[in-house]
């Protein structure tokens, strides 16, 4: 049987990011939520319910770029580039959110002051990452093998709404997690909060959705044109389904199922994103197939995630299995 | 601002910049890792309870460094696209595999176990969490390896060749690719150099606490712990430099040249420069302060060997002779400083007066930061020894840039030095912080560890051993 790597490597790769998305979405949705939380237990509950994962949640972002560069190495030294403020402005925010873990904790004098940065810093990467896929979907110009841009180019009303929402359903995602992993107060707010954001991101789904087939037309034809069309039909019906049952089991229900179901909400929206996209990198200039490494880079690589992917999902299973349950307002002084 | 720098410029000047903030953490965190598997080790076997609360000292300080470690070390796997855009098409199909390599094995498995080591003393036991702590060190030795193995290759690279789009591509086996010639001599020097830089900062710490208190019983373990360190490895180390050198002499030798200072070749001996000025528009050291015949000694083991000078390399092809002349002095005599304090302190054990001996304790508080100096130091030299090529004599650092314009470069530079300043500084406060406080007999667990509510009570684990 003949397999083509290269559709492999895009399948990690989507992987990845999915991964990403998923894992640092809630503690990132965490961090735009933190000074809505009252300072004190409340605001210490929400953090420690991702103190121990947020380290391995940030790595699928370091898998997603080293990966691309790895595999997709033209595509890698395009879309960078070209997005170059926003992804400089997502590292800064990364930064300093990432510190901000252990700084409140060392000072709290200042605590106040990190708590702001560590919201935000995880606004700022939350924006900028949803900027990034907006401005990924409208089209990049190349020239050759190099971005032939300016670097403004990325900011549009597209790319701006496509932050925003980005930042709402990242929000909902950390809403559900602290409905999930905390309870009392935190908890309770967490649902105040998780359902307003639900009805925030289907407002914002609806409204990329409709957008996105006006973008290009070639997404129009893959949207409109048979079998493109089907899809055109079911997903906004498992939207609407998934979005009313979540609406309501953010009033009450099982802790977990708010986070399960906007999780399908993000499954559904990177179909929809993977549809409009297949089989390009840089929608209809630059194909995986373009872009892909040579055969022995991405065999010799495919060993090794081959290995390496099975035991990281392990071992990252294990470390949530050892935090599992409700986390404590305080933590051991 | 921007009418006098090059978009090439900034982007050096900021790849520079980040590289360097991001080097002095894992310098920090690859020998600290090891330490404390060491520490924690030492109390499984002994149930000595000062192995455990230096354990329980050290873990915050790595937590803080760790953290740091991590969020500039993001910022770099992407910055070789943002701003080296050519170089990572051209390079990526062999650079990119290392990194992700690095992702997959180092990096995965640090963050994975981190959580547990940090938070889950009372969660998992006393054997698990060893695991734990012994994994996040392994972590931290194998992202060396893979990150430093793409680095080697751009210094030497091996095992490539060109396709027709212009790209580097595996020529063979991977191996040749990552044994490339500089790799090892490169890995041991670098690893070294963390163990060493690590002992320094450990040893500054329990000297300080030591001309407080001599009796503190944390501080005098501490002490003598990178005290052997310090007095075994240095010489190990300068034995390493010395192979890497000869390496370099082989593959970069333009590089040794402009560390030795030699603009003119020497037919029958060439002199050690130990000291001067240099002049690279005029080709000259002055002041001049050198041992004749020693360089020729020292790079060919014969007194009369003749050496090559820069005058045989295209000044198009020369690196910028005065930084890496001295980055290279700052690196070596940092390097014998550590030498002559190693032995220092083998004077004292052997006199029994190791914890009594407040000039050694003075001096080694000095020499605390000396090893991230050096480090530093030791990376300048390698890397603006290998300009003006980002992958050597293959392709030009001119050539590799992003067709980004100077005023972007520009502002994402200012941002960078400000947050960095911002963020790192304040780290850097905490860290002296906790390193100011003595290590008592109850050392406690890191802040913000999370705890079970419901479920069953944490076992006793390594919370019963500072008591």
């Amino acid at each position: 049987m003949h397999v083509d790597l290269t559709i492999v490597w895009a399948g990690i790769i989507v992987f990845a990011v999915a991964m990403y998305v998923v894992m640092d979405g809630f503690d990132l949705g965490i961090g735009i939520l933190f000074t809505r939380f009252r300072v004190g237990a409340e605001r210490n509950m929400a953090m420690n319910a991702i103190a121990p994962v947020w380290d391995g949640n940030e790595t699928w972002l370091v898998l997603g770029g080293g990966g691309l560069m790895a595999a997709f190495p033209l595509a890698y030294a395009i879309i960078l580039p070209a997005l170059y403020a926003p992804i400089i402005a997502m590292l800064l925010g990364l930064v300093f959110r990432g510190v901000a873990f252990e700084f409140r904790w060392r000072d709290p004098n200042h605590r106040a002051r990190w708590d702001a940065g560590f919201c935000l810093g995880s606004i700022v990467a939350t924006f900028a990452q949803g900027v990034t896929l907006g401005a990924l979907l409208q089209g990049i110009r190349i020239s050759g093998r190099a971005y032939a841009g300016g670097y403004w180019d990325w900011i549009t009303p597209f790319s701006v709404l496509t932050g925003a929402s980005l930042v709402i359903g990242y929000a909902l995602l950390g809403a559900c997690w602290l409905i999930w992993k905390t309870s009392g107060p935190v908890h309770d707010e967490a649902r105040r909060f998780a359902r307003g954001l639900s009805l925030g991101l289907l407002a914002a789904i609806a409204a990329v959705s409709i957008y996105t087939p006006f973008l290009d037309a070639k997404y129009y034809r893959t949207w409109f044109t048979w079998p493109g069309v089907c899809a055109l039909v079911l997903m906004p019906l498992g939207v609407a389904a998934i979005g009313s049952l979540l609406y309501r089991r953010t009033v009450k229900g099982r802790d977990y199922l708010p986070f399960a179901l906007t999780l399908s909400l993000f499954g559904l929206s990177m179909l929809g994103l993977a549809i409009s996209m297949w089989p390009d990198l840089i929608p209809s200039r630059l194909s995986i197939w373009d872009a892909a490494a040579p055969k022995s880079s991405q065999i010799f690589m495919l060993v090794g995630a081959g290995i390496l992917m099975p035991l990281i999902l392990a071992y990252t299973s294990w470390a949530y299995w050892v935090f599992r349950g409700k986390t404590a307002e305080e933590g051991y002084h | 601002m921007t009418g006098t720098f090059t978009a090439l410029d900034l982007a050096r000047a900021q790849f520079a910049f980040t590289i360097s903030f991001h080097f002095i953490f894992p310098a920090f965190t690859i020998g600290l890792a090891s330490y404390l598997a060491v520490l924690e080790a030492l109390w499984l076997k002994t149930g000595k309870p000062v192995f455990n609360n230096l354990y329980r000292y050290w873990i915050k300080i790595f937590a803080i460094v760790f953290a740091m470690g991590v969020v500039s070390g993001i910022v770099m796997s992407y910055q070789f696209g943002t701003n080296w855009a050519v170089f990572s098409d051209k390079a990526g199909p062999i650079v990119g595999p290392l990194m992700a390599y690095e992702v997959l094995s180092a990096f995965f498995l640090e963050a994975g176990f981190l959580g547990v080591m940090l938070f889950g003393i009372n969660k998992v036991g006393p054997k698990l969490h060893f695991l734990a702590t012994c994994m996040v060190a392994l972590g931290t030795l194998l992202s060396a390896t893979w990150i430093l193995a793409a680095n080697s290759w751009m210094q030497t690279p091996a095992g490539w060749m060109m396709n027709d789009v212009g790209q580097f591509v595996p020529k063979g086996s991977w191996l040749w690719i990552i044994l490339n010639p500089s790799f090892p001599y490169r890995f041991v020097h670098t690893v070294i150099a963390a163990y060493l830089t690590t002992s320094l900062a450990v040893g500054g710490v329990g000297a300080w606490h030591l001309l407080r208190d001599a009796s503190n019983p944390g501080a005098r373990t501490m002490f003598s712990m990178a005290m052997w360190m310090a007095a075994i490895v240095a010489p190990i180390q300068i034995l390493a430099g010395d192979t890497q050198g000869l390496n370099t002499l082989e593959y970069q030798p333009a590089k040794v040249m402009a560390m030795e200072g030699h603009f003119s070749s020497y037919a029958a001996g060439a002199p050690l420069v130990l000291l001067g000025i240099p002049d690279e528009k005029n080709r000259r050291i002055d002041y001049s302060l050198e041992i004749p015949k020693l360089s020729s000694l020292i790079l060919e083991h014969d007194l009369n060997a003749p050496l090559a000078g820069l005058d045989t390399v295209p000044q198009s092809d020369w690196p910028p002779v005065s930084i890496v002349f001295w980055s290279f002095r700052v690196m070596v005599g940092l390097g014998l400083a550590i030498l002559a304090l190693g032995l220092f302190s083998l004077l004292a054990r052997m006199r029994g007066k190791l914890f009594e001996w407040p000039l050694l304790h003075r001096l080694t508080v000095m020499m605390g930061p000396a090893g991230f100096v050096a480090v530093i130091a030791g990376w300048v030299t390698t890397e603006v020894g290998r300009q003006p090529f980002t992958v050597y004599h293959l392709l030009r650092t001119a050539d590799s840039a992003s067709p980004i314009a100077s005023p972007a470069v520009t502002g994402s530079l200012i941002a960078f030095i400000v947050v960095y300043f911002a963020t790192f500084a304040s780290g850097a406060v905490y860290i002296l912080k906790l390193m100011a406080k003595p290590p008592s007999t109850h050392e406690t667990l890191p802040d913000a560890a999370p705890i079970r509510t419901a479920g069953i009570t944490p076992a006793s684990g390594m919370g019963a051993g500072g008591d």
